[in-house]
């Protein structure tokens, strides 16, 4: 089974997971920009993330056998700070780099006209660059967050089949499918989806635009969910080109819109890359 | 310190780089390369022509202050990787460098806001663009990282010309610490020497290691049988 997580947040992992990841079938990422659950108070903090999500990360990554790409956006959470929105403004500098597939996550967080303006600046920014966008629907007041943030994408540059509205669940599914945008389904050990529910929600609408990622990051979770639902939708009977569909040519589609997707196998640990063994950076 | 301006030696050079680069790249990328250096090159008209000593900012000048609009070539230099092959990418970098020719202040904001690609590439083409150790704060930069891409270019001609002794022999433990041939390490055997102090450091690391159970690395005893003094040996 290969698998393609669509959203994951490795900076908050170990190595250890990504070499789990990568036992149980894990071959590409992406990883978005997110709240670091301690409040940023400057663009330089966000500097120094993106770098992380454009250098340390793919480095680590490569070294287990995953291709890393990343999405960069200031959160909505985080848009409400005036400290720091300024970071709109280098944003530009590095949506342009070769490992960016995707402006995100952005969206609504509280629904404030702060995250209006953030959002609205940063599907033109997408738009600007020839990036899809990876959009956060709201985990409280989820389902009028989904509908405000369909009439910002439909008033925006940006075409709504270059958006993937992510975290959905069975309340906001069916119109977030009627809307032609792309569907994520976030799994959770506690929270949001299970691979159970998730099964059922692909009997009724099938594996169409659908992709499903883990969103492991600080918090409670597990970055092996996208390979439990694989496992669960072979179990209810699904074939394996279903699964494949779902795990990996949904998400390839998705952000191969943007271009830049390079998924040839990174580097194997131990081969020479531009010369040098990657081997053993950290030990 | 000034910034040495292009020779004749060196503009036949890239130019040569530029034929063979061209070589291996497919029309598109072909063109946009011609685009890409055409911009590179006004770039550097534009940099020849201000007065001496406007672009002589310190690169310890940290934060690096982001111009509004970056330069047209600068945004090549950054998607140089999907537009001519990840494999040319590397190549690409460096024509541009050498045809731009950006002081020190540009160059440090290519570093500051660059991948690691682009990082290593800036840490590649120093030795081309200053002859003195104005720029060594992006070595020293580099070799705090763990990645070894930077780490490796860091231990290159720029970092072996001008990097102090101390922060030279913990680059090299750095390689052997992160399995980084020594290989990489630009005029080792010139640098190493008669280097008491780095063979203490090597015999200490390998104790180290063969008391933690480890293999010590190969390259450690290539290193230093370098390091015995040339009477001895």
């Amino acid at each position: 089974m290969r698998i393609f997580d669509p959203h994951i947040h490795m900076t908050s992992r170990t190595t250890d997971d990504y070499q789990a990841m990568h036992g149980a079938g894990v071959r590409a990422v992406v990883e978005p920009s997110f709240w670091l659950g301690q409040p940023r108070t400057s663009p330089e903090s966000f500097h120094d993330y993106f770098d992380a999500l454009l250098g340390w990360e793919p480095f680590r990554a490569a070294q287990y056998g995953i291709a890393h790409h990343c999405a960069l956006a200031l959160n909505p959470k985080e848009a409400n700070d005036p400290r720091c929105v300024p970071v709109l403004d280098t944003l530009p500098r590095y949506l342009v780099k070769d490992s960016v597939v995707a402006v995100g996550e952005i969206g609504y967080d509280s629904m404030t006209p702060a995250e209006d303006t953030a959002l609205a600046a940063q599907l033109q920014l997408a738009a600007e660059h020839g990036l899809p966008a990876l959009v956060h629907t709201p985990h409280r007041d989820k389902l009028t967050g989904l509908r405000r943030t369909l009439d910002v994408v439909r008033e925006s540059a940006l075409p709504v089949d270059r958006v993937l509205l992510d975290h959905l669940n069975e309340t906001t599914v069916k119109e977030a499918a009627g809307s032609g945008a792309w569907l994520g389904f976030s799994v959770y050990p506690d929270t949001k989806m299970d691979e159970d529910r998730m099964v059922a929600v692909l009997k009724e609408h099938g594996t169409a635009r659908v992709l499903v990622n883990s969103a492991a990051d600080w918090g409670r979770s597990d970055p092996l969910k996208t390979r439990r639902v694989g496992d669960a939708m072979l179990a209810a009977g699904f074939g394996e080109d279903e699964v494949d569909r779902v795990l990996w040519r949904n998400p390839v589609a998705f952000y191969g819109l943007s271009g830049r997707l390079r998924l040839d196998p990174p580097d194997d640990p131990g081969t020479l890359h531009e010369g040098n063994s990657i081997l053993r950076g950290g030990e | 310190m000034t910034v040495p301006r292009p020779s004749g030696t060196r503009t036949a050079s890239v130019a040569a780089s530029r034929a063979e680069l061209e070589e291996r790249l497919d029309g598109a990328a072909r063109t946009w390369l011609s685009e890409a250096l055409a911009e590179a090159a006004h770039a550097a008209e534009q940099h020849a022509g201000q007065p001496a000593g406007q672009d002589v900012a310190d690169l310890t000048g940290i934060p690096v202050p982001p111009p509004a609009r970056p330069a047209a070539w600068e945004l090549r230099f950054a998607s140089a990787g999907r537009h001519c092959g990840g494999e040319h990418a590397a190549a690409v970098r460096a024509l541009l460098l050498r045809t731009a020719r950006p002081g020190q202040d540009a160059l440090a904001r290519l570093y500051r806001y660059g991948d690691a690609a682009e990082r290593r590439a800036v840490l590649l083409a120093l030795p081309a663009l200053f002859s003195g150790p104005e720029a060594l704060d992006l070595v020293q930069d580099a070799l705090r990282t763990h990645d070894t891409r930077l780490v490796a270019a860091a231990v290159g001609p720029y970092g072996a010309a001008h990097l102090d002794p101390h922060s030279w022999r913990h680059a090299v433990l750095k390689c052997l610490f992160t399995g980084v041939p020594v290989d990489a390490v630009a005029g080792l055997a010139k640098r190493a020497r008669a280097d008491a102090e780095l063979a203490r450091m090597l015999t200490d690391f390998a104790a180290e290691r063969t008391a933690a159970g480890r293999p010590v690395p190969g390259d450690l005893h290539r290193v230093l049988a370098l390091t015995v003094p040339p009477e001895a040996s």
